[in-house]
């Protein structure tokens, strides 16, 4: 039952993701504000996928790389659908759908069954850390998109040879906003995922920090966002520089995500990879 | 009936010859009065501004009409119709709609999109009114262009961005700062660019304005016209951090900003966004100021790039717009074809059947006792019934009411009896056909 929702959505984050598309490319607004509709139904029949799994597995659905795929796409959206309410960036849409997308299309491919739980998982740190975790890897996700087109439309402002995309990027000054703000939420949620994980860690381990190669990539990266915070609002760093670096943390949040998986082995593997 | 278009315009005849056949505004009565007096011509506008001088019609003979229109339009003038047949132009049916709907939506403006065409054709549509030149056609013909170049103003991109230097320079202003609210605007120099500029920052949004010159007297005066606070010349550098709009246009030889003088400003700012306009030739800022991270540097050539960008763009959307017409064209055209009295006759009788046809079925079914001969009766009946009632209606469609044309009276039947307009040619002519 959950794999036909989860199918239902992805076909829905499809079609928003095809619409936002439009919109940017004819820059017809219409499409926009259709794809906007059909992201939100997408994103209740996702809410939908993860209920019916839940009572299917019994146990909250974040263990192997299908459903932790699935639930990144989840908040992604999630964060997506709040920022747009606010800020109305087609581009942005297009850039979150695609991602959004790409990550339900690997999670669709890889196995979806219901698998045993492993038994260190079975504890209610699995939802409240990696729900944590998730919510700071899509915020930061967002202000990825943010300062990727915050380094566009500065290039061309700069260089004075303008694209089309001129008259498609908002503002620099709601680019910058959004990326402070995106900093703002993501690096509480991202510290309490930390955290979380390893209070967790000491419950089932017995041991707080075991400089698992998962944790260490992932405290890199909460230092390069702590950088980034101190710089924002202590010495004034804003625009170019603030978009550089949160392009590398989410890079390197990237890899603590997924490319410490493939690359190095540790605590944090998915068994539908075994070895990863 | 046929719309009719006759002129001349920027695109087809140089201002020496625009100049010689513009009509006076302050003068309209007798030119639309003569014109309206042409044998063929039944309704007369006359749109005359200095990019165009256009006259609009209806006639019954459109060949006939033209050829007077084009007569009337030299002869007004004492010109001869040789010296202008080159540069003048003639449109009738589609192709006359599309060029009036074409010309409201300022798609053949000499710059795309800009807003005064349409304000000009309801200018000179108001005399035509005024003077009782129109009637029926170009009444609603005109009031549909004006509607059509509302669409093609709100669905389409057109207006959208700046092609004038003041407003192109505001237009990246909000590119950088988003909205120009809690902006301050700093005003180096005088001159009529830059006043306009900064009246444009003004109206837009942006909230003070500090003005400074050489001249403290010519600064002091600048600002309170402005509602701003001017500062001598020497103290500016020292207000600069507080400004996050500069707009300069001194007669300076040198540069009268310097990087490091900059450098040393964003960096009080905390590094908030600064945008300069330098508008004076010698310019007055170090061009190497824009290499500064969150500070943006524009001078009239960047703009005058940024304008070109931008007219390319409405290049783009005036396609959107010609697609957007051409739908326009089609529905009102089935509306002025549906305005002939024949088809309308036709239609007219036909709807009555329909409705004849619908209540006998309704009758007979319910009495099933009656026979055959009692059926044809209520046949003849109905029949009698429906040519006594159209008898009246046909014959004033057909010859007219005392002074008044029969098709003075198309439209009114076609809205009492709920007739649908033609949008297809052939429909029209299956009408026609079987009229007779």
């Amino acid at each position: 039952m959950n794999v036909l929702f989860f199918k239902i959505t992805l076909l829905l984050y499809f079609a928003s993701t095809i619409l936002y598309l439009i919109n940017v490319i004819s820059r017809r607004d219409g499409a926009g504000r259709f794809g906007f509709r059909i992201l939100a139904g997408g994103f209740a029949i996702h809410c939908i996928t993860l209920v019916t799994r839940y009572v299917e597995s019994g146990y909250a659905p974040l263990a192997n790389l299908h459903e932790s795929l699935s639930f990144f796409a989840w908040t992604l959206i999630g964060i997506f659908l709040l920022v747009e309410l606010r800020y109305r960036m087609a581009v942005l849409g297009a850039f979150i759908c695609s991602l959004a997308l790409v990550v339900m299309i690997i999670s669709g491919i890889v196995p979806k069954q219901v698998e045993e739980l492993n038994p260190v998982l079975d504890s209610w740190w699995l939802p409240v850390h990696v729900t944590l975790a998730f919510l700071g890897n899509a915020i930061f996700a967002v202000s990825f998109g943010a300062a990727v087109m915050y380094l566009i439309q500065e290039r061309m402002l700069k260089s004075k040879k303008f694209t089309s995309w001129y008259h498609r990027l908002p503002s620099l000054d709601a680019l910058d906003d959004l990326n402070y703000k995106c900093l703002t939420f993501g690096f509480p949620a991202m510290t309490m995922g930390i955290i979380s994980g390893a209070v967790w860690a000491e419950s089932a381990w017995g041991t707080y920090w075991s400089w698992d190669p998962k944790q260490t990539w992932a405290l890199i990266t909460w230092f390069l966002y702590a950088a980034l915070l101190h710089g924002r609002l202590n010495v004034g760093w804003r625009g170019r520089k603030a978009a550089i670096l949160a392009i590398i943390g989410f890079l390197c949040l990237l890899f603590t995500y997924l490319g410490v998986n493939f690359l190095l082995s540790g605590q944090h593997s998915f068994d539908a990879l075994r070895g990863m | 009936m046929n719309i009719l278009v006759v002129g001349l315009s920027h695109k087809t005849a140089p201002v020496a010859i625009r100049e010689r056949v513009a009509f006076a505004p302050t003068a309209m009565e007798k030119p639309l009065h003569e014109m309206r007096a042409l044998p063929a011509i039944n309704e007369a506008v006359i749109v005359s501004t200095c990019n165009r001088v256009e006259l609009y019609a209806t006639s019954n003979d459109p060949d006939a009409g033209i050829h007077q229109l084009k007569q009337f339009f030299a002869g007004y003038h004492g010109l001869s119709l040789e010296e202008l047949e080159s540069h003048i132009y003639d449109y009738q049916g589609i192709d006359a709609i599309r060029h009036v709907f074409r010309v409201a939506s300022s798609l053949d403006s000499m710059v795309i999109g800009e807003p005064q065409i349409l304000g000009q054709i309801k200018t000179s549509y108001g005399y035509a009114v005024d003077f009782k030149t129109v009637g029926l056609i170009l009444n609603r013909f005109l009031h549909k262009a004006f509607s059509v170049a509302k669409r093609v103003r709100t669905e389409t991109n057109i207006a959208g961005n700046a092609v004038s230097v003041s407003f192109a320079a505001v237009e990246l202003a909000r590119k950088i700062f988003g909205t120009l609210e809690g902006k301050t605007v700093l005003l180096i120099g005088a001159g009529e660019m830059c006043e306009l500029a900064a009246r444009h920052f003004l109206n837009n949004g942006a909230s003070s304005i500090l003005v400074t010159n050489r001249t403290l007297a010519r600064a002091e005066k600048l600002a309170e016209e402005f509602g701003g606070r001017a500062l001598p010349f020497e103290e500016f550098t020292e207000h600069l951090h507080q400004v996050d709009i500069v707009l300069t246009s001194t007669g300076a030889p040198n540069f009268i900003l310097s990087e490091s003088k900059v450098q040393e400003v964003i960096r009080k700012r905390k590094n908030k966004p600064m945008f300069f306009i330098d508008i004076a030739v010698p310019r007055d800022i170090d061009p190497k100021v824009n290499k500064i991270d969150n500070v943006y540097l524009y001078d009239v050539d960047d703009l005058q790039g940024v304008i070109q960008a931008n007219l390319k763009e409405r290049q783009k959307e005036a396609r959107k717009a010609e697609q957007l017409i051409e739908q326009e064209i089609l529905q009102f055209h089935g509306w002025i074809s549906s305005l002939e009295v024949k088809p309308t006759i036709v239609q007219l009788r036909r709807r009555l059947q329909e409705i004849q046809q619908g209540e006998l079925e309704k009758t007979f079914s319910n009495l099933k006792e009656l026979g055959a001969k009692e059926k044809k009766a209520i046949e003849a009946l109905t029949n009698a019934i429906i040519n006594k009632v159209l008898h009246r209606p046909t014959t004033v469609l057909k010859n007219g009411y005392g002074e008044e044309p029969g098709d003075n009276f198309v439209d009114a039947v076609r809205v009492l009896f709920d007739l649908p307009a033609l949008t297809e040619d052939n429909e029209l002519r299956s009408l026609e056909g079987s009229g007779d």
